[in-house]
């Protein structure tokens, strides 16, 4: 059988292959479950399959979007009742592991890579229309990955990025990531604008460990979901510190859903390796008001269908049917949201 | 007044005095044509590193996509893939896919045609230069690529000369020698023979010969062979010095024979005879990587100042100069948007002001149209 493996992947596998991340309960109490359904509805074709459910995202069409980590990391479109659609950016230069994918309010699809360290727009019809960052080239050989401590980050260039998000305005967000601990703008044109964070870790505020999910709202704040340092951080939209959300445990990524009135999820995802007692305390998702006031929770750990075995991403485009990926599993799962407290007057049904 | 001070530059261009541009340059007003290159819906174009058209107008684009992979399992680690040859015609529909699964295609440098329409590319991470005759079968190689690949790759040496400003193209692991010591040259002469360090480009005079810039590596010269490829000379070793180099980007030839070369990390262009002589340099035009010479009576030259792959605030404009180095104008700065270029690495000029622009920073192949100003 040949196997190929390439040689960012050789690079990360080897370096990152016994990193853990601590996980933690959260410290939010009493929080209420809310009442759901949960059920699978992509349907592959005949030898066709999932690898690691990475990053998920619909469009405004309600055509969910995977980008998975199989034999090579492919991306995938479904439609609206999870039937295979189409494959885009097959054999695209700059896919090699995947880590996110978001679609734009104009319906481009973005891709995040943290193999090749590149965020790339495809436009609706799947074609490349703009790249930021920089694949390693490949004639420098498998080169290591760099140990102690890290030059400055680069205005341009991003070290295993995790996410992309966009304001009203079009200004690009991406959190970088797993190297880099920072969040970089870029106006739409792909221009820096500004940073917060740097090429180092750090626990204070508007330093980050980690920085794995990234969302923007309707005002253009930033929700950064600071993985290791177990909380969200929230920005302005020059990126000035707003608020510490640190009672959700370790937020694995972010999502804010459309307005009129909008809401925060977020993942206190149980840890890759299922570390001992880890299910008991984590694996659920939270369901905010913007201000980081919890509404309630939903999930739990488990690897059998209707649980969640490492949620890596998650949709929210409709805050009632939640679109969640998920690493460990090799799925992605539809969760409908039902009223947590039913109204005691009786409703015509 | 204008023609005093061109008057002036031709004096210092005789005297062998580097030419810098001290006037205000002119901007050349220009257009980018929307979606120049129709590629099929399975085929992706990755970083567009090369691009050429033939005589006919066909343009072909080689470029680094997909994956280079190296395989597992075996007691030593063999590289593969990474790059794929495209023809369109010129109207910009896709023609054929050329040297498909080519054991040299992994890290595209350059494609470059030939008068007789053959077409040549350039691969860094092979070290090969090959020649396709205009149906796509290979007729010639230059190089070897290596039997495998070191794993993890060798501690890079540090460039010997400064000067560069590290275009982000670190010199490769030499994987066969190059530097100094091999061959008993100074550092970056290189073999006598066709073994390149990360080659970058090719030309060829009107005999035929064939100049390989060699190139991105170790080695810093440029290699001359006989239409067959027999070796001839090369000359050029590491250095700041006028005949030496520090990162052999790009090459050109006149109708005279002249040779021109982008000699990035220098930033200058140095022009020599076909043997070697070295006749005058060409700097102010900021960091020389692509190059490309005008066919036709009256011949200019384009070079792009290519911005490097980490930053887009700085540089990016292409220059069109005339034989002598003076400068006609400039067009273009470093950006995403269409009309700005994000590390230009090929330009082809077959007409004067219709021209093809490769980019590895926007993955995409612009197709400009230069108006006068």
């Amino acid at each position: 059988m040949k196997r190929c493996l390439t040689f960012l992947s050789v690079v990360v596998a080897v370096l990152f292959a016994g990193s853990a991340f601590a996980q933690s309960k959260a410290k939010a109490q009493n929080v209420p479950e809310i009442p759901h359904e949960i059920r699978p509805f992509l349907k592959l074709p005949p030898g066709m399959y999932l690898g690691e459910a990475i990053g998920v995202a619909t469009n405004s069409k309600g055509h969910v979007f995977v980008y998975t980590r199989s034999a090579n990391t492919r991306l995938f479109e479904f439609d609206q009742n999870g039937a295979f659609v189409r494959e885009i950016g097959e054999g695209n230069y700059g896919f090699e592991f995947a880590h996110s994918v978001r679609v734009d309010p104009q319906d481009n699809i973005w891709v995040v890579d943290e193999g090749t360290n590149m965020v790339i727009k495809f436009n609706p019809a799947g074609r490349v229309v703009m790249v930021l960052g920089h694949r390693p080239e490949a004639v420098a050989g498998a080169v290591p990955a760099p140990t102690g401590p890290q030059p400055p980050a680069e205005k341009y260039l991003f070290r295993r990025p995790t996410d992309v998000a966009w304001d009203p305005q079009g200004n690009i967000f991406v959190s970088d990531g797993y190297v880099n601990h920072r969040v970089v703008k870029y106006d739409k044109n792909g221009r820096f604008i500004t940073q917060v964070g740097s090429e180092k870790s750090g626990s204070e505020p508007s330093q980050f460990n980690t920085p794995h999910g990234i969302a923007v709202d309707l005002q253009g704040n930033v929700y950064v979901a600071d993985r290791a340092n177990q909380r969200m951080q929230v920005f302005d939209n020059n990126l000035v510190r707003k608020a510490i959300y640190d009672n959700i445990g370790n937020s694995w990524t972010v999502c804010v859903s459309p307005g009129p009135h909008q809401y925060l999820f977020t993942s206190n995802s149980n840890p890759n390796g299922n570390t001992p007692g880890s299910w008991d305390i984590t694996g659920e998702i939270y369901k905010m008001e913007l201000d980081g006031t919890i509404i309630g929770k939903f999930g739990h750990a488990s690897k059998v269908p209707g649980g969640f075995q490492v949620v890596h991403m998650l949709d929210c485009r409709n805050p009632n049917e939640i679109i969640v990926a998920e690493i460990e599993s090799w799925r992605v799962q539809k969760i409908t949201l039902k009223p947590q407290a039913p109204a005691k007057t009786s409703v015509a049904r | 007044m204008r023609r005093s001070l061109q008057l002036l530059l031709a004096a210092m261009l005789g005297a062998g005095i580097p030419v810098a541009a001290q006037l205000p340059v002119p901007e050349i007003p220009f257009d980018s044509a929307a979606d120049p290159l129709k590629f099929p819906e399975t085929i992706p174009l990755g970083e567009a590193a090369g691009v050429a058209t033939n005589s006919k107008g066909d343009v072909f684009v080689y470029t680094r996509t997909g994956h280079p992979t190296v395989s597992l399992g075996t007691s030593r680690a063999f590289a593969h893939g990474g790059s794929r040859l495209f023809q369109f015609d010129r109207s910009g529909k896709f023609v054929r896919e050329i040297g498909q699964e080519s054991y040299g295609f992994m890290f595209a440098q350059q494609v470059r045609i030939d008068p007789q329409d053959n077409i040549w590319t350039v691969d860094q991470m092979s070290t090969m230069v090959i020649k396709f005759d205009p149906n796509g079968q290979v007729q010639m190689l230059l190089g070897r690529k290596a039997e495998a690949v070191p794993l993890p790759a060798p501690a890079v040496a540090p460039p010997a000369a400064a000067g560069g400003e590290g275009r982000g193209a670190a010199p490769a692991p030499a994987a066969g020698g190059g530097g100094a010591g091999r061959g008993g040259g100074p550092p970056g002469a290189g073999v006598a023979q066709d073994v390149f360090q990360r080659p970058a480009d090719v030309a060829w005079d009107a005999a035929g010969n064939i100049y390989v810039a060699d190139g991105m590596g170790n080695n810093a010269r440029v290699a001359k062979f006989d239409r067959n490829g027999k070796f001839v000379k090369s000359w050029g070793s590491r250095g700041t010095a006028t005949g030496q180099f520090n990162m052999v980007h790009g090459i050109a030839i006149d109708a005279q024979g002249n040779v021109y070369v982008a000699d990035s990390g220098n930033k200058r262009i140095q022009v020599f005879d076909g043997e070697g002589t070295f006749k005058t340099q060409i700097v102010g035009v900021g960091t020389p990587a692509a190059l490309c010479i005008t066919p036709g009576p009256r011949q200019y030259l384009y070079s792009s100042n290519s911005n490097p792959p980490d930053d887009i605030d700085v540089a990016g404009e292409i220059y069109k100069m005339e034989l002598s180095g003076r400068i006609v104008g400039k067009f273009g700065r470093a950006g995403k948007q269409m009309k700005e270029f994000g590390t230009v690495n090929a330009i082809d000029c077959r007409s004067e002001n219709e021209l093809y622009v490769g980019e590895t920073g926007n993955w995409r192949v612009q197709k400009l149209t230069l108006r006068s100003n």
